[in-house]
């Protein structure tokens, strides 16, 4: 059944265009609303067996060879993302039918939509890595062609593609981490990778895969630094934040660590990383969500602050923090969720999402002032028994004060997290209220684009349900605690947490720290005006995005100039390019392998003749270098082949002196024909210092040819199988002239081959020839 | 243009023969003398441009009615045809076989079918050499009439 869950999105989405083209009265949204209901009931139906602790799996074989396959494995983990994945995303389809104009492309839309919905399934319910692989960069993709929904505009793209490079920079370091994974314990299984958990820790490459997975999970989670894209993915239409950007996505790094925590936690390193990009996301997140003027701006980087704080508990592994984890995991999906739809409700109502024009909306807006109320005081954990957000951020505070490890380097840190741990929720109140206050309350401001009224109920029907999920589950915990967020904690730690959660625990530290965070927020925002100046300084010039920036635009200039800098489009310089490599790398092989030898033993004597024959081509090869004339250097040129053709007499080869003589006739005859048409040889003087550098490359590489051919003379392995040309000439090929027995008979393929080469060229010298002369007659 | 070249013009008349004879020659003798394919297409082709030197193109062209590309063409499958010969002999591409006859005239005589190879090279060296040095010299020819006007 869980393939046909995944695949479920994927097949609607390919029927929406037949949707969109051919009933075009009906919002297509209609049409799709169903499938993630559908899904969400078949998710929900699961809910007692999980809890039972019957799992399922199901296999589908895609690569059985390399051990790729679809199998997926439904446990408390999966389940609890599963839900938020098709519930959320049932609102979110409910709330874009009435957000999304029957104008847009709304075929793109729900066609990314879906492919997003179904890949985001496969991401939570995969049990092989690969397969896990796949559906996340199936997110990635989707998420970009989402972000970029409307292309035409220049933001959009910039978003698109910031997102898609860090996210993909971040998967792929995933699939080095997967690779190196599944060669450590010789499965594809994320299950049977968990009970070799020991061969894992104890590997060479631990840190490798550790670093890598991490690298991969804190891109998709918009971790520290890397949280640089999810800003920018505001661009987004807004049913896509709040389902991206808040619910799920986002959360695929979290569901990843959870999900391999079983490897790793424990390690100092894990522990290290884990809670240290969490609580530095979490309080750099929180710090710069009061410095925005877009109200999803804030969302967005509230959210980053959020899963922070989620990845910072996961970092501290005890039982309670995972159990924590989860819990907020929940939450922040449903209150993150409701006030995105908010602040899409206050775009499309108001016409603007700058904070600054807002005020005073409280009156026009009830409804979704009283679901912003919900959910942005659920978000600063206000300690009300109806907020789910205080109950876990309480959590957080109890488990950030009770880590314990054997490793001394955990143990001095400790005592620093519950303090960051303050300082970010602190923020998080400021920016909450911050939220809520200036876009509600205050003077009502007359230059908004639309007239400001309260949203469709349709629009709100959504927001509505999730704040719902806030308050009940703010009042009645437990009621999720059985059947979804044990499993889930079962998951991930291996045994039942055994937690009641309960909102009054006494006067413990926790409430303390509660109280204090609500102390010090009310403050910091009633004299936000006065301390705003902070941000001039702190970050001020400092910024990811300008190392993005820099980075990104920076490789093009740095390719552009190196490109630049040796493709010079001359000719001269390439050759010289390839002959120093030449030159290196020969001479480098036979300098390390020490195969320059040189035998005197087989040496045949050398005649008078030869030497003579040999010095006047060496002359007339000297000479036509220093030629200042070109037909004069092809005469000289001549000489030299006439020589060689001489040289081949000596030699006893009649049949190459023949050929050689003829052919050097023609070629001077023909260099003369064309040469005709040349300029004069170029005179112009070169730098000496060019001609240095010729000159040694020259020198050098005769030097290298000369060496070789010496050495290759002096180490011959094998005998030469001339000898069995030689008898079995007359024998078999029935003629006494051996050179030729073997072009025609024994060797008569490259014969063939080299007659095809001369009718080649002919016919290209003659096309070269005749289409010029067709193009100048045009 | 109208130069008095009569000794370039009957000398070559008679030397083209000799060449072309000498050619021939070497094409036969290939198996068991030096010589071949090769070297007699060569040797052909400089007959023929002898005769393109002495008596120019055009004389030539009205003459010699003959299309050396269509060598090429010819030469390359008289080549390749008969290493598929060899295929209905079961035998693989391009195997060669020989045996002596008695011939009228000549006698005892070795023939090979590496010879009809070796004709093909003949003919595809001749349409090549050919092909080249006369496109390139028409090439020439003509843009000395343009420069002229």
């Amino acid at each position: 059944m869980l393939q046909f869950a995944v695949l479920a999105p994927f097949l609607t989405a390919l029927f929406v265009p037949f949707f969109f083209r051919y009933i075009r009265t009906v919002h297509t949204g209609w049409f799709v609303l169903p499938i993630p209901f559908v899904l969400f009931i078949y998710f929900l139906s699961q809910m007692g067996s999980v809890s039972k602790g019957i799992n399922i799996s199901s296999v589908v074989e895609w690569v059985p060879s390399l051990e790729m396959n679809f199998s997926f494995y439904l446990d408390g983990l999966s389940l609890l993302f599963s839900l938020l994945i098709s519930g959320i995303g049932a609102l979110v389809t409910l709330y874009s039918i009435f957000y999304l104009n029957k104008n847009e492309k709304l075929n793109n839309f729900y066609v990314f939509l879906f492919i997003f919905m179904g890949a985001m399934l496969g991401v939570v319910l995969s049990d092989n890595v690969y397969g896990l692989y796949l559906f996340w960069e199936l997110t990635s993709i989707s998420s970009f062609l989402l972000i970029g929904y409307w292309y035409d505009r220049e933001a959009s793209r910039y978003g698109a593609l910031k997102s898609m490079v860090i996210t993909v920079l971040g998967g792929l370091s995933m699939l080095g981490g997967f690779i190196l994974l599944s060669y450590v314990t010789g499965t594809t299984s994320i299950r049977e990778m968990i009970a070799a958990s020991d061969q894992v820790i104890d590997s060479p490459y631990f840190t490798g895969i550790l670093l890598l997975i991490l690298l991969g999970a804190f891109t998709k989670s918009a971790q520290f630094p890397f949280h640089i894209w999810l800003p920018d993915a505001m661009e987004a239409p807004t049913p896509v934040s709040a389902f991206l950007h808040s619910a799920t996505m986002v959360k695929a790094g979290i569901y990843l660590t959870a999900r391999l925590f079983p490897i790793f936690g424990g390690t100092d390193l894990f522990f290290i990383l884990v809670t240290g990009f969490g609580l530095l996301t979490l309080c750099w997140g929180s710090y710069m969500a009061v410095r925005q003027t877009d109200l999803k701006a804030i969302l967005a980087f509230s959210t980053i602050s959020q899963l922070g704080m989620i990845m910072s508990m996961l970092g501290f592994g005890t039982k309670a923090a995972i159990f924590a984890a989860i819990f907020h995991i929940f939450n922040h999906a449903t209150f993150k969720g409701s006030l995105f739809m908010v602040a899409g409700i206050i775009d499309h109502e108001t016409g603007t999402r700058d904070i600054r024009k807002l005020g005073g909306l409280m009156t026009l807006m009830p409804i979704s002032a009283t679901l912003a109320f919900f959910g942005t005081f659920s978000m600063a954990g206000v300690p009300l028994p109806f907020f789910n957000g205080f109950l876990s951020k309480e959590m957080f505070f109890e488990t950030s004060l009770h880590i314990t490890s054997t490793s001394d380097l955990v143990t001095a840190i400790a005592p620093i997290i519950p303090v960051l741990a303050v300082l970010g929720s602190i923020f998080t109140f400021v920016y909450s209220m911050y939220f809520f206050f200036y876009t509600f309350t205050g003077n009502k401001k007359d230059e908004l684009p639309v007239k400001p009224h309260e949203a469709p109920i349709g629009m709100l029907l959504s927001p509505i349900v999730l704040v719902v999920f806030v308050i009940v589950v703010g009042l009645l915990p437990n009621l999720i605690n059985e059947p979804i967020l044990t499993p889930a904690a079962i998951a991930v730690f291996g045994s039942a947490p055994g937690k009641h959660i309960a909102f009054w625990h006494g006067f413990a530290p926790q409430l303390y720290m509660s109280l204090t965070v609500v102390a010090l927020g009310t403050v910091l925002f009633l004299t936000l005006k006065y301390w705003r100046k902070i941000y001039n300084w702190l970050p001020g010039p400092l910024s990811a995005n300008k190392v993005y920036d820099f980075v990104n635009e920076g490789q093009y200039k740095l390719a552009e100039r190196t490109t630049n800098s040796y493709m010079t489009g001359s000719l001269r310089h390439y050759v010289l390019y390839i002959l120093v490599f030449l030159v290196g790398a020969t001479g480098i092989t036979l300098f390390v392998t020490e195969g320059f030898v040189i035998e005197t033993d087989d040496l045949a004597p050398i005649s008078w003749p030869e030497i003579a024959v040999g010095m006047v081509m060496a002359i007339a090869a000297f000479a036509t270098i220093v030629m200042k004339n070109r037909i004069a250097a092809i005469l000289v040129l001549g000489i030299v082949g006439y020589g060689l053709s001489l040289l081949f007499v000596f030699f006893r080869a009649p049949d190459l002196a023949l050929t050689q003589l003829i052919v050097e006739t023609v070629t001077v005859a023909l260099f003369l024909l064309c040469f005709y048409h040349l300029p004069k040889l170029d005179t112009k003087k070169q730098p000496v210092g060019s001609r240095i550098v010729n000159m040694a490359i020259s020198i050098s590489v005769g030097v290298l040819v000369t060496m070789v051919a010496i050495a290759s003379h002096s180490s011959k392995k094998f005998e030469t199988i001339a000898h069995y040309f030689i008898k079995e000439s007359h024998h078999l090929g029935g003629g006494d002239n051996v050179v030729n027995v073997i072009l025609v008979d024994m060797r008569g393929l490259d014969t063939l081959f080299e007659i095809t080469v001369l009718g080649i060229a002919a016919l290209g010298i003659y096309a070269m020839i005749r289409l010029r002369k067709e193009e100048e007659t045009d | 243009m109208q130069s008095n070249d009569i000794i370039l013009k009957t000398t070559s008349a008679i030397i083209v023969f000799v060449i072309l004879a000498f050619s021939v020659n070497l094409f036969l003798s290939g198996h068991n003398a030096p010589g071949g394919g090769f070297i007699g297409g060569l040797m052909a082709a400089g007959a023929f441009i002898l005769l393109y030197i002495s008596f120019g193109l055009k004389t030539m062209n009205k003459v010699l009615k003959v299309n050396f590309r269509y060598f090429i063409g010819v030469g390359l499958m008289v080549a390749f045809l008969t290493g598929i010969g060899s295929f209905f002999f079961n035998q693989p591409f391009l195997s060669h076989t020989f045996g002596y006859f008695h011939l009228p005239l000549l006698g005892k005589t070795e023939l090979a079918t590496a010879m009809f190879f070796d004709l093909g090279v003949y003919l595809t060296v001749i349409g090549v050499t050919m092909t080249i040095i006369l496109t390139i010299a028409e090439d020439r020819d003509e843009d000395f009439v343009e420069g002229s006007k």
